[in-house]
């Protein structure tokens, strides 16, 4: 699985970072963790609001730090 | 709205029993109601103040405008949540589209006091307006308006200065949004918006939407409750306080000669100072309140808080990534300058 982190820098943005690296050590998935900060690259997501997470190449979030339950759930669903 | 990006609760809020709501709103109304008859309970029976000296009267003030204010704050910030669970920057953008000038600054500054982002999304935000042939003008109208109509600073001039003072805020707010942005945009600056940003090809934007129950929205007002009050409530108590305490200690019009109506070149001066300055809507409450009560003009108190709130260095630096210098002073410049003429109106119409 592949789990990209968009954010330029910001508290939220580091906040998401952390909770998606517990997340998937907590379930022991086996998922390559990045960090995007590249406003070119975030943009081709087509998302305008940080933080974003993007699993696999789809944007599941934008704008907000989900719960630790909603993560799990999109991690979990792969 | 825009808020100051790093609040870091949303996801660790809570879950809120929406059943809890009614009765929790109906103990609040009745609370709200006998506040003045506990208060004065409390005073002079319980505490057995003397009726009428300075420092009864301060904790008079300090004990009732606090809950009073407080509880003011928690409903408006609920309701603006649950509202601004319907709007997000793609929304907004969407709606944008395709706008002519004068009408689409207006919708901008609309869209711009009721669509949640935070600082740190400011740069894909006006990328991806730009990206979508939304002019410059409306784009800058939708970022002044963000920061610059907040509804802390609302709620508390309601609770602090009353509903009129209130209401000549959020519409003196809006006209300066949607008059700076039409400004900008006629005079055609797109040549200030750095090239890379041309360049840029948006993805479209495909999340899988899941469907917003209501209960949702009702977290979503909670979750801002969390996020909001927890952050202010401290300003809000030390500027009721200070409130109180300058009743008795500084002289009634110790403000006038430098910051009153005679003074005109007062209202220049707080914008100046203003500017640089940065704070929260909260922050710059207690200020205005002690201003205003030591005899400062309503325009010029007002016109230095919407330079506070409304121009932020750190927006700026970070819009410095996308736009060049001379557009970032442009912008300072006219909002600065609707913001002097308003406080110019208020002090001459009060």
């Amino acid at each position: 699985m592949n789990i990209e982190i968009l954010g330029m820098g910001c508290a939220k943005c580091h906040k998401l970072d952390e909770l998606v690296r517990t997340t998937v050590r907590e379930m022991g998935v086996d998922a390559s963790i990045t960090n995007v900060q590249d406003v070119k690259k975030i943009m081709a997501y087509g998302v305008m609001t940080l933080p974003g997470l993007v699993i696999d190449g789809k944007v599941k979030i934008a704008g907000k730090i989900p719960s630790a339950n909603e993560l799990k759930n999109l991690i979990g669903r792969k | 709205m825009m808020n100051n990006c790093c609040a870091d609760k949303e996801g660790n809020a809570p879950k809120f029993k929406s059943y809890i709501l009614i009765p929790l709103l109906l103990a609040g109304i009745i609370f709200y109601f006998y506040l003045e008859d506990i208060v004065n309970f409390l005073i002079y029976s319980l505490m057995n103040l003397e009726q009428g000296s300075h420092l009864t009267e301060a904790i008079r003030f300090f004990l009732y405008d606090t809950p009073k204010v407080l509880m003011l704050l928690v409903s408006i910030v609920f309701i603006v949540g649950i509202i601004r669970s319907y709007f997000s920057p793609e929304k907004t953008r969407k709606a944008l589209e395709g706008k002519p000038l004068f009408i689409g600054n207006i919708m901008a500054s609309t869209l711009g006091i009721v669509t949640p982002f935070c600082t740190c999304s400011a740069i894909p935000l006006f990328i991806g307006f730009v990206e979508s042939g939304i002019p410059l003008g409306v784009t800058f109208s939708f970022l002044v308006a963000a920061p610059m109509i907040n509804e802390v600073a609302l709620v508390l001039l309601f609770g602090l200065f009353g509903w009129k003072t209130a209401l000549l805020y959020a519409s003196t707010g809006l006209l300066i949004a949607i008059v700076s942005g039409w400004v900008i945009g006629r005079l055609k600056l797109e040549h200030f918006v750095e090239e890379w940003v041309y360049e840029i090809k948006a993805g479209d934007f495909q999340m899988e939407e899941r469907k917003v129950t209501f209960n949702d929205r009702i977290q979503a007002g909670y979750t801002a409750v969390v996020d909001i009050v927890s952050k202010v409530w401290i300003y809000i108590v030390i500027g009721i306080a200070a409130g109180a305490a300058v009743h008795g200690y500084v002289p009634e019009n110790f403000m006038a000669s430098i910051m009153g109506k005679s003074a005109w070149w007062s209202v220049p001066l707080a914008v100046l100072i203003g500017v640089p300055l940065y704070s929260n809507a909260a922050g710059i409450i207690p200020i205005l309140q002690a201003l205003l009560e030591k005899g400062a003009a309503l325009g010029t108190a007002l016109a230095f808080m919407m330079s506070v709130i409304g121009l932020s260095l750190p927006e700026m630096i970070i819009l410095k990534k996308v736009i060049k210098l001379p557009l970032i002073i442009i912008f300072i410049s006219v909002v600065a300058t609707g913001i002097m003429i308003v406080g110019f109106i208020f002090n001459w119409i009060y």
